[in-house]
């Protein structure tokens, strides 16, 4: 590096705290969320992790009482809704591209789902998003995901941003 | 028609409703309070839209073969296209290729006018 180089400004992540265990802003927001009983476990740079109790009502296949695979996208969409907020400097409306989740093997049942979604790209319009959702440990995955998500989409604007300002006004 | 939604506590939980027009399965996604995404738009969340054209898949699969047992998802990828409002959806799917072992098909939804899809969907399942 050349001497004079001025030194790269450490990243600035807005929403972790924002969002992470025990604040409810996430799921407040969200109504489904809260329905399903989603709740956030972590929140770091750029990722986030989300948990979903099991429910019978959540069963897809009554033969085997695993949980509906679309059950475990709306978790996963969730998750990584929370790793692109988590990674954006500024709070911003975070919509959906596309979403491709893969079934590796079926869910246990009776045990709670976790998603962990890292944002490992951020560009000024789009983010990319990792996620993989397991029962009893992260090592063992059963399903494993990708997403892309719009920053910025605009009629989403208005409520994030008072979001925001609920938020600010709790914090200060 | 509505018996194989009965098989899926999940389908029921939604609420999923299955009509057949003009020949087709027709899935019907009626509005409600807690299928909501994003409070302030009011839309319908994301991965309800996802699991519902999941769900329109599989119906289509089990009501084609006339088998109870549920098809096992391989893969499920879903394009967002439009913001979904407070507002019915309907889905209608599409097998595009039924193999010995594996199916493919395609799914659209859409809420008031069938032109403007507002999310569509295109997963693989295994034929058990």
């Amino acid at each position: 590096m050349p001497i004079d180089a001025a030194p790269t400004p450490p990243r600035r992540y807005a929403l972790q705290s924002l969002f992470g265990p025990g604040q409810e802003g996430m799921v407040s927001h969200t109504p489904h969320a809260a329905y399903l009983g989603i709740r956030v476990v972590e929140t770091g740079p750029a990722f986030g992790v989300c948990a979903l109790p099991f429910r019978e009502e959540l069963i897809g296949d009554p033969r085997r009482r695993v949980i509906f695979g679309g059950a475990i996208t709306t978790l996963i969409d969730h998750a990584s809704g929370l790793a692109v907020a988590c990674a954006v400097e500024k709070l911003t409306a975070i919509a959906t591209i596309d979403l491709r989740v893969d079934y590796l093997r079926a869910a246990e049942p009776d045990l709670e789902l976790c998603a962990r979604a890292d944002c490992y790209r951020l560009t000024r319009n789009v983010a990319f998003v990792r996620a993989v959702a397991w029962d009893r440990s992260a090592d063992d995955p059963f399903a494993s995901a990708l997403g892309t998500f719009m920053l910025g989409a605009n009629r989403g604007e208005a409520g994030v941003a008072a979001l925001v300002r609920d938020k600010r006004d709790v914090q200060e | 028609m509505n018996r194989i939604v009965d098989l899926i506590p999940y389908a029921r939980f939604l609420g999923v409703e299955v009509e057949r027009t003009e020949g087709a399965l027709e899935c019907i996604l009626p509005f409600r309070d807690e299928l909501v995404g994003n409070a302030s738009l009011p839309a319908v969340h994301g991965g309800v839209l996802g699991a519902f054209l999941e769900l329109t898949a599989l119906l289509h699969l089990m009501d084609d073969s006339g088998n109870e047992r549920v098809p096992k998802p391989i893969t499920f990828s879903i394009d967002y296209l439009r913001s979904a409002g407070p507002a019915t959806t309907r889905a209608r799917a599409e097998i595009f290729k039924l193999g010995r072992r594996v199916a493919n098909v395609r799914v659209v939804a859409w809420q008031d006018d069938r032109r403007r899809p507002v999310v569509a969907g295109n997963g693989k399942f295994l034929l058990s």
